[in-house]
């Protein structure tokens, strides 16, 4: 097993950087995920820790190794990817046991340890055939199989999940999360799917047009996103954006002016801003209540049932879309006009470049690192 | 449904034609090589005959086919096993590290291709002349695999790119080596690419007569020279040309019938995937 450093990695194609300059330390057995939109470079950093593509500058290190000149092969990692990239012409034993054979295993052994995942991933049965008669869920096993028979030092997984339906995503989920216990294995997962790296990471690595815009547990993302990006990005339905306007500082309080007209007060951050200032105020969907006599209205456009809970997107007078959770069994329709209360404790609130000023106060208290390049 | 049915019997139509017209000479030719000299040249032409077997006798009385035909396999074969040789590489390395580059030198190569073999007769004889080549099969080999390799290398690139990339990145990662990521994964994917890649080579080298009429006598002489041997000045003796034509295309022909399912398989290669 093995912990994974990458150091000042920079890479261009050409003359356009598309990673600038990232810090990394990814710890012996730690499940760690690279998410971002398309674009940003985590499909690209991955790439250059299995070493597919070069490292432009900068060092990748494995278990304190340099690695740059280390081609894919020697590099112990193995690797999942997106489509699978399953040998066509071999069977799925074949397709396991490959990497073996190309060691020098001997044909009994390689039996046995192919076996041996088949039985950890309950695919026995599908030793035999050929790729393309597995169905895409069972083309994916044999891909994380063929990964395990390695006993690699390290997983990389390259959004090994989005060509699957949602409830085998699901499904995959879980199973990634149990074999990562039981294998005990550093894993490295890129995704777009912020779901995927909520779920599944001990640690989150958001990245945005080549830059760590901030890691940290999925848990502390979510509670104390750096910055707007972030904020927008991990959870889901999207975290609710307001303009705003400081109108007041009081003691520890903070009156806005919204873009409507409306007056929210929410706890002032450590470093007070200045009276006038634009900021933006973050309210998750979650924390929200409809109240009769609450400080925002809107107008309800549609509802989202989910069953146990639902979605009001409303439009506020000027325009803004607001999306309010509420319970399930709620009676509010679309066309309806409602009121909600904002849970001020747990708002965001970012100064114009977008950065939280709760951590700019350094209120909170954060093991992360950052890398504001 | 129905104007569907017309437009059917019409392709089918068109397809014959076509179809009969190019076996047409052939077959012409091959009735030909049974009449006698007479006959042969006889107008109106003569459809029905004595058929007789005597040109087949001549024409084998007079040259030693089997040595022909002997210098036509291993021309057609090495030649072909030379231009797979360096094109396998130079695909693989086109298809998949591709460079600002590639595309002019897949061109440029093609290029090749249109100028008349001719012009650079006289260059290659002298070389071939000081270097022993000439009248020898590995000469011929070296001439011929040099003049199909252009379109060897374009096959195969387009094969090559039919594989995506991350096949060969899995393999990678599963510890292989660039020649065990060509051998173990590449070739064995490509196999009916390969193959009918072969096979058209096989044939445009059996075919193939400039450079055997022009570098060749006696020993390395293929059957396109010995056919050729049949026109001669003093007047042409037409029963006798088609005999040791029919003979030169009998092998190549059995041998295109025989695999013209794998050279489909492999010209839709791309298109069934």
């Amino acid at each position: 097993m093995a912990n994974v450093e990458l150091r000042k990695v920079s890479k261009r194609f050409g003359d356009h950087e598309v990673i600038h300059g990232i810090d990394l330390h990814i710890a012996d057995h730690e499940f760690i995920a690279f998410v971002g939109p398309s674009g940003s470079g985590k499909s690209t950093l991955l790439r250059m820790i299995a070493g597919l593509e070069e490292v432009t500058e900068g060092e990748v290190l494995i278990n304190g190794t340099p690695v740059q000149n280390v081609p894919s092969a020697k590099r112990g990692l193995a690797m999942v990817f997106q489509s699978y990239a399953l040998y066509p012409h071999m069977t799925v034993a074949e397709n396991m046991s490959f990497s073996l054979r190309l060691a020098g295993v001997s044909r009994k052994e390689r039996d046995e340890k192919v076996r041996a995942v088949a039985r950890v991933l309950e695919m026995e049965s599908l030793l035999e055939r050929k790729p393309r008669q597995l169905s895409g869920g069972q083309m994916q096993r044999v891909a994380i199989g063929r990964a395990m028979v390695r006993q690699p030092q390290a997983f990389l997984f390259d959004e090994p999940l989005s060509n699957l339906d949602a409830s085998l995503q699901g499904q995959m989920r879980l199973e990634l999360v149990r074999l990562h216990r039981e294998l005990d294995a550093t894993m490295i997962y890129v995704t777009h799917d912020q779901l995927e790296a909520m779920t599944m990471a001990d640690r989150i690595v958001v990245l945005n047009h080549g830059r760590i815009e901030q890691m940290g547990s999925p848990m502390e993302l979510y509670q104390h996103p750096a910055t707007l990006f972030v904020a927008g990005f991990i959870g889901a339905p999207k975290m609710n954006i307001l303009e705003a306007q400081v109108k007041d500082v009081s003691g520890q309080l903070l009156t806005l002016l919204l873009a409507n007209g409306e007056s929210v007060t929410v706890p002032a951050p450590r470093q007070k801003p200045a009276i006038g200032q634009k900021v933006k105020l973050g309210v998750r969907p979650e924390h929200v209540a409809l109240q009769a006599d609450g400080e925002l209205r809107g107008e309800v456009e549609v509802l989202e049932h989910l069953g146990s809970r639902a979605y009001l997107h409303t439009r506020l007078p000027d325009g803004t879309r607001f999306v309010v959770q509420t319970d399930g069994d709620t009676v509010a329709h679309s066309g309806d006009r409602v009121s909600f209360q904002l849970r001020t404790e747990v708002c965001h609130l970012f100064d114009a470049a977008g950065r939280n000023m709760r951590r700019i106060g350094g209120e909170a208290t954060f093991s992360t690192r950052e890398n504001h390049a | 449904m129905r104007s569907e049915g017309r437009l059917n019997w019409g392709r089918a139509l068109i397809g014959w034609t076509v179809a009969l017209g190019m076996f047409f000479p052939v077959f012409w030719m091959f009735l030909t090589s049974f009449k006698t000299e007479i006959t042969a040249v006889a107008t109106p032409p003569a459809v029905f005959f004595h058929p007789t077997l005597r040109n087949y006798s001549a024409v084998l009385e007079r040259a030693d086919y089997l040595a022909f035909a002997k210098n036509s396999i291993a021309v057609s074969v090495g030649s072909t096993l030379l231009a797979l040789a360096l094109a396998i590489p130079a695909a693989y390395s086109m298809a998949f590290y591709p460079t600002r580059r590639t595309r002019d030198i897949l061109l440029w190569m093609l290029s090749t291709k249109m100028l008349p073999a001719v012009g650079v007769l006289v260059p290659i004889y002298l070389l071939w002349r000081d270097l022993g080549l000439l009248d020898t099969v590995f000469g011929l080999i070296l001439i011929d695999g040099i003049s199909v390799l252009p379109i060897v290398i374009w096959m195969l690139f387009s094969y090559f790119r039919e594989v995506p990339a991350v096949i060969l990145e899995a393999s990678r990662l599963d510890g292989a080596r660039q020649a065990e990521e060509l051998f173990h994964v590449l070739l064995p994917l490509c196999t009916p690419g390969i193959a009918s890649t072969a096979l058209l080579s096989i044939i445009l080298c059996w075919n193939e007569s400039f450079w055997s009429l022009n570098l060749t006598t006696v020993k390395a002489a293929t059957l396109t020279a010995f056919t050729a041997s049949f026109s001669s000045p003093e007047g042409l003796f037409w029963a006798k040309l088609s005999a040791a034509s029919t003979l030169s295309i009998a092998p190549i022909l059995i041998f295109g019938w025989i695999s013209q399912r794998q050279m489909v398989r492999g010209l839709s290669f791309g298109a069934v995937k």
